[in-house]
This record gives structure tokens, sequence and C-alpha cells, in this order.
């Protein structure tokens, strides 16, 4: 990259200082003869050149040796970084800094308690709130309580499990859901059998879950992730199919499409983002979630 | 042709062409105290002005200071009254309103500003009192500055620049009292444990005073205030000026006590000059209205004792109006002044009104702009919102949360939200309607937030409903 610009700057900052200097320097004297006016008339309206205050002269004086001392220490001149190397980007990371290190004082005092003795502390649940709002309610939502593809964290239903020590694992590394495609293996009837077999679950469960019928077929392809009763699998984030809670929707043709090409779920893991004490406010903040009060 | 007697002219050359320094220094003025009249006034505009500055701070108010621009907390705090940074509003209107109030004085008495209120004026006038009480009067500091130093002239210039330095110091503390609790910090200040700002403030102020009104006096008048330069835009011929009345003072000159004043071809002014080695800003006012002459009347009070003395009448110079002065007749009334008075009431009532009306509470309102819409399992289309309540009186409210101009819709969360005094409360909430294909995509709603005990608090603050094309 050419130095032209910045030694325009430097040029056009010299020229200017010299010039003021000048300026100051040469209109020291003048000769006691000339005219006491400065010789200007605007509609008959004439000025007085009358002797400035020393004490101004000397202000003056300072500004500009002020001037060059700042342009040595400081960026001012083109590309020059200053003898300080100050910069705005340094001055920003040096005040992240400063603050990191007052805020995870705080932050740490909590991890010696467990989540649960911290949950109902309203300084952790505001913490949390605003950690929430920064890294999780882009998906989340700001209430947490999710939208397509995204759980509702307020619920009591979870897909990979509930417990203060599930949530946390959740948070640090993260969760990748696989639903395969049944295109392919089931076909359409055996996919709009499916289909048929998945909603009366849910009816079913609502009114006599002991008389819960089995398609062999759900058994056979499905059983393994979702159990043969399609309880669902905690260990392996496989949803509970006989509630009525849809992370891709709950109507026939929303069931179809998950059948059909199938889906896959990716919470991302925060242990990289996040310092372990943010990560034990947090679950402590998700964990209270489902206590708030529902209206 | 030569005469014994004649005395031979010789031609002498001019000087060398002698230079003028056009950055002069400033020729040291001394005045003379003078009493009168008008200095009475003076006394009895500033004491009390002086008075209700060093005082205020120190008065308590429900717990809290009086006055406290508590600038950390982004509030102001006048007797009963809490301003946030949303009142700035306001702020700006009472500056607007000081300006126009001192534009409209001032072009009916003049400079009376200046002359009697105006802080520069009377910290210079305490610190020319202590001058006069540590170093004697003019005379006497006139020889003193001009003597050799001796033991006797450091310790009064110690005594002088001490005192200064003391008034300085009490005017900076009392100021940074409006900002920093001055109880507290007076405590501090005896516990010498004053923090880094307050006291980097208090020094820097206390050398401001002491620079200002020890050493730069007139030259801020003359120099740096504006005020000075556009006073002649503000005059007219009506203005209340303090003039000399040269009609009647020309030709002035020195004459014997027992001549007659009827009989004398001199004017009344016998050029003492009291006028002006007691003027402030070194001016000669019968040279005419200056910039530099702030209406303080030390000339008049000066000329009336000496017109007293010499058994003449008064006023000679006085304050008077330039159409007095040339035989006219000074109107108070006038279109300009009628003009001013009545967009300065207009204003003054605009302000009282929006003080008297505002609504101490606010709410903003934050769409989640993540996901547009929330299709919810039943096909229920849903919005979410974040919302900060901003509580700005002195007491808890509990608040009633509803939202206008959607139908059917449903709100998902806290409905009643409780805000303490002073408390910026934020939570979400989520609105959901059933699918209604007839709807708008981008539905214009307003939210309705009252307060449970006094209905007169509340706001209303307009948002959006976004639904999915169905």
């Amino acid at each position: 990259m050419s130095n032209f610009w910045s030694n325009w700057i430097i040029v056009l900052t010299m020229i200017t200082l010299v010039a003021i200097t000048w300026i100051l320097l040469a209109n020291q004297k003048r000769d006691d003869n000339s005219a006491e006016t400065t010789g200007h008339i605007y509609d008959g309206i004439e000025e007085y050149d009358n002797p400035l205050p020393a004490w101004w002269f000397w202000m003056f004086v300072i500004t500009i040796v002020w001037g060059v001392g700042y342009l040595i220490f400081y960026p001012g001149m083109g590309n020059y970084q200053g003898v300080l190397g100050w910069s705005q980007h340094s001055e920003h990371d040096q005040a992240v800094a400063t603050a990191e290190l007052k805020y995870q004082e705080i932050r740490e005092s909590y991890l010696s308690r467990s989540v649960g003795e911290i949950a109902a502390d309203p300084a952790v649940h505001r913490m949390g709130q605003r950690l929430f709002g920064n890294h999780c309610a882009q998906c989340h939502g700001s209430d947490g309580r999710g939208s397509y593809g995204f759980p509702d964290l307020t619920d009591s239903d979870w897909i990979w499990g509930g417990d203060v020590k599930d949530i946390k694992n959740t948070l640090i590394n993260g969760r990748q859901a696989v639903m395969p495609a049944w295109q392919g293996v089931l076909g359409d009837q055996g996919l709009e059998e499916m289909t048929e077999y998945i909603l009366s679950l849910n009816k079913q469960a609502q009114t006599t879950p002991s008389l819960i019928s089995r398609s062999e077929n759900f058994v056979m392809y499905c059983g393994g992730c979702h159990q043969p009763d399609g309880t669902g699998n905690q260990m392996i984030g496989a949803p509970n199919l006989t509630d009525d809670v849809w992370l891709y929707g709950g109507s026939k043709s929303e069931i179809a499409q998950t059948l059909r090409y199938g889906r896959t779920g990716m919470m991302p893991a925060q242990n990289t983002i996040l310092s372990e004490a943010k990560l034990h406010i947090l679950t402590a903040y998700v964990t209270s979630l489902r206590f708030e009060d529902k209206n | 042709m030569h005469d014994s007697h004649d005395i031979i002219l010789k031609e002498v050359a001019p000087a060398e062409v002698g230079e003028v320094d056009l950055y002069q220094r400033r020729e040291r003025i001394y005045t003379r105290k003078i009493e009168g009249f008008f200095q009475k006034i003076r006394l009895y505009t500033g004491w009390p002005l002086l008075v209700t500055y060093f005082g205020l701070p120190w008065l308590i108010w429900d717990s809290r200071q009086t006055i406290l621009f508590d600038l950390p907390a982004r509030k102001f705090h006048i007797f009963g009254l809490t301003f946030w940074p949303q009142d700035f509003f306001l702020l700006a209107l009472v500056l607007i309103i000081a300006a126009y109030g001192l534009f409209m004085v001032t072009a009916i008495v003049g400079r009376v500003w200046c002359g009697y209120t105006c802080p520069q004026t009377v910290w210079t006038a305490i610190y020319m009192y202590l001058e006069q009480l540590f170093e004697g009067s003019r005379n006497q500091r006139i020889k003193r500055d001009k003597a050799p130093w001796s033991i006797e002239k450091f310790y009064r210039k110690i005594l002088k620049h001490g005192s200064w330095l003391f008034v300085g110091f009490l005017t900076a503390f009392t100021f940074i009292g409006y900002f920093y609790p001055i109880r507290e910090l007076s405590v501090d200040l005896c516990y010498i444990r004053v923090s880094a700002w307050p006291a980097s403030w208090i020094l820097f102020f206390t050398l401001a005073t002491y620079i200002n009104a020890g050493w730069m006096r007139e030259q801020v008048c003359q120099y740096m205030c504006p005020y000075a330069r556009f006073q002649s835009v503000m005059f007219d011929h009506h203005t209340l000026i303090v003039s000399y009345d040269s009609l009647r003072g020309e030709t002035r000159g020195a004459r014997k006590r027992t001549s007659k004043r009827i009989h004398s071809s001199l004017g009344d002014c016998i050029d003492c000059q009291l006028c002006v080695q007691v003027c402030p800003t070194g001016i000669d006012i019968r040279d005419g209205l200056q910039y530099q002459c702030i209406g303080c009347a030390l000339c008049i009070d000066a000329c009336d004792s000496v017109m007293n003395k010499m058994g003449y009448p008064p006023n000679l110079i006085s304050y008077t109006s330039e159409s007095t002065l040339a035989g006219g007749v000074m109107h108070w009334f006038r279109p300009r002044i009628v003009g001013y008075l009545s967009v300065f009431i207009l204003m003054v009532t605009l302000f009282a009104y929006t003080l008297v009306n505002r609504t101490p509470l606010e709410m903003t309102v934050t769409r989640d702009r993540g996901e547009l819409f929330v299709k919810n399992t039943n096909g229920y289309i849903e919005n979410i919102y974040t919302l900060h309540i901003i509580n700005m009186t002195n007491a808890t409210y509990r608040y009633n949360l509803s939202v206008e101009n959607l139908a059917n819709a449903q709100l998902i969360g806290n409905r009643e939200p409780e805000v303490r005094a002073g408390e910026d409360l934020h939570f979400s909430i989520r609105l959901k309607v059933p699918p209604d294909t007839a709807a708008p995509l981008n539905q214009v709603i307003f939210f309705n937030l009252e307060a449970q005990t006094n209905m007169e608090l509340k706001t209303k603050v307009e948002s959006r409903f976004i639904r999915p094309e169905l």
C-alpha cells in the first residue's frame, strides 16, 4: 500500500503548523506610522487595529507547543503511531480486559455454590437474563419459549434431559440431533400410515395410555431411538412422540415432512464461547425459567 | 533676517520610526474604593446570591441533597423533582428561556447582569476587597508595588494571595458540592481521603477562580465574554446605559472652589479623574458608550460624591438613555420590548405546562428480530417483545400491561409488572393470536401501561405484529 495519503497528511499538518506560527510572530510589530485602523471599510464601518493582550499571545504559543508535543506522542501525523503507541483498538481491548477482571470476580463467587442454591438469587437471575439475551435469545427467543426448530426452555419437556447436569452438559458440549429420512425405506404409502400412527399415539396417550397399540413398522424402524412405546430416549435426543410438544410442527403435513426428509438439529457448544462461571450462571437461569409465571 | 533675540530653530528629524508591539502587556488597573447608592444596591443583590450559592448544597430534602446533579447516575435532583436524561428537553428549554430573558433585560436596562450579578464581577469585587484589606488604598498600593521588596511587602502579598486561594478553594469546594454530596465531601476533606476525581476538580476550580478573579479580572470582560460584544445589537436609544452628560459637563476643567457655578464658563466636570480611578475595566466613561463598560455604576457614585462636595446637582454621570441625552423622552414600552416580553411569557408558560404535565413513566418496546414471527404447534402465530419499563417517580408502582388493536390476542408473560422507584425493569413477553387470513401481514399495535393505583400514570407505545403468509 502506497504511503501517499499518509505523507499528504504529514505535509499538510507541518505546513499548517509552520504557517500558524509564522502568522502569529509576523504580526508582532506594526509601524507606528501606519494607520490605527485595519484599512477595511464595510458599509462605512471601520475596524481598529488594537494590540492584543500578551497573555493571549502566550496562550497561543502554548497551544502550538502542545500541538507539536501531541503529534509526537499520539497518532496524527499520517500513519505514524506516536511514541506512546496508543490506538483505539488497544484502548478498547484494555477496557474490556479491565471489565472482565472486575465482573469475572463477581461471577466466580457463585461457582462454589450449586445451581439449585443460586437459581433463586435475583442477582443471578439478572446476570443470567443478560447472558441469555446476548447468547441464546437469537434462537430460543428473548423469553426462552423457543420457535420452530428451537426448543421451548420454559416447559417441562426436555429432549436431552432437564436435570441440572443434563442442561449444563447441553450448554457446555452442545447437542447434535439427527432424525433420518424415511422416504426411501417406507415409500409414500408407508409414510402415510406412519404419520397416522404417530398422530394416534398422541390421541391415545391423552385418553388411555395403557392401550397403546403397536405398529410393527414403528417398533422396527423407530423403536430403536424413540422406544417401542414412542416415549423417546433422552440419552440420544429422541423426542417423546406421545406428548403434544413438537419441535418441527405437529400438523399432519409437518409430521409427514419430518418422516419423509428427516431433521438435523444443532445446539452449538458454548464452552469455547463462555467461561465456566458464565455457564454456571446460565444453567441456573435456564433451570429457573420453567418456574416463571405462565399467565 | 537675524535678530540676536531670535531663537535659532533647528530642524530635528523625527526619531527612528518606533514599532508598536501588537501583543501588549496589560497595564495593571488600581481601582479606588468608593461608596454610594449603587454600591449599596450591589450589596443587597450580591449577598443574597452568595448566601444562596454557598448555602444551597447543604440543604436536605427527603434524605438526599436538595440540589444534586448526579452525573454518574444521570439524574438531576432539584427540590422535589428528579430529572432523567429523557427530560433533557426541559433543560434545553430552561437554558433558552434564561438566554432570552437576558436579552430582554439587556434591551430594557442595559448590562445590569454584568454590573451586579455576574460571578466574574462578584468574585472580582470580593478579591478587590481582600486586596484593599491587605495592601491598602489605591495610592498605597501603587506606592507599594513600585517599592523594592521587603519583609513587609512579602507578608502583605502572601496574605493577599493566601486569602485569594482560600476563597477560591471555598468556591471550588461548593461548586463540586453541587455534583457530589457536599456533606460526604466535607467529611472526606477532614480525613484527607478525597478520591481522585473530586480532588482534581476542586484543585482545578480553585485555580480557575484564583486566576480569573485575582489576575484576569477585566480581561475576561474585555476579551473573553461575548456578551460585551453583542451589546450593540441589543441596545437601542431607549436602553438604560451609564453615561456622562457631556452637554452639561463640558468644557471640563479645574476651577476655584469658591467660583460660582452660574458664572463659570466651564462645564460641571472638574476633571478630578475619580470616575477613571474607580473604574474596574479601566476606561474613561466620558469618552462615551464603550463595550468595556459593565454598568457597575462606580463612576456614578464617585461623580455624585464630588458633585455633592461641590454643591452641584448630582447625575452628571448617571443611568440614562441616548434619547434622554439627546433631549428626548425615554420609552420603556416600545415594540421591541413588547415583542420580547410576549415571546418570553409564551416560553415560560410552555415550560411550566410541560413540567407539570410530564409523565414520569416510560416504556420502550423492542420486537425480537431473530424470527419475524413464530408459528407454534397449534398453528397460532406468536411475536416476541422485550419491554423496558422505567419508573421515574420516587415510589414503587405496579402496572397493568395490555395490548390494543390486535384481535384475539393473548399476552404470555408478566401482565402486572412491578417496578421500583428509579428502576429500569426489562423482561420479555409474547403475543399469541389464532391464524387469521384476513389480517394484515404487518399490523400496527399498541402496548398500554397503566399504574394500578394511579390512572394518570400511563403510557402507550406503538409496535408491530408480523404474520406469515398463510
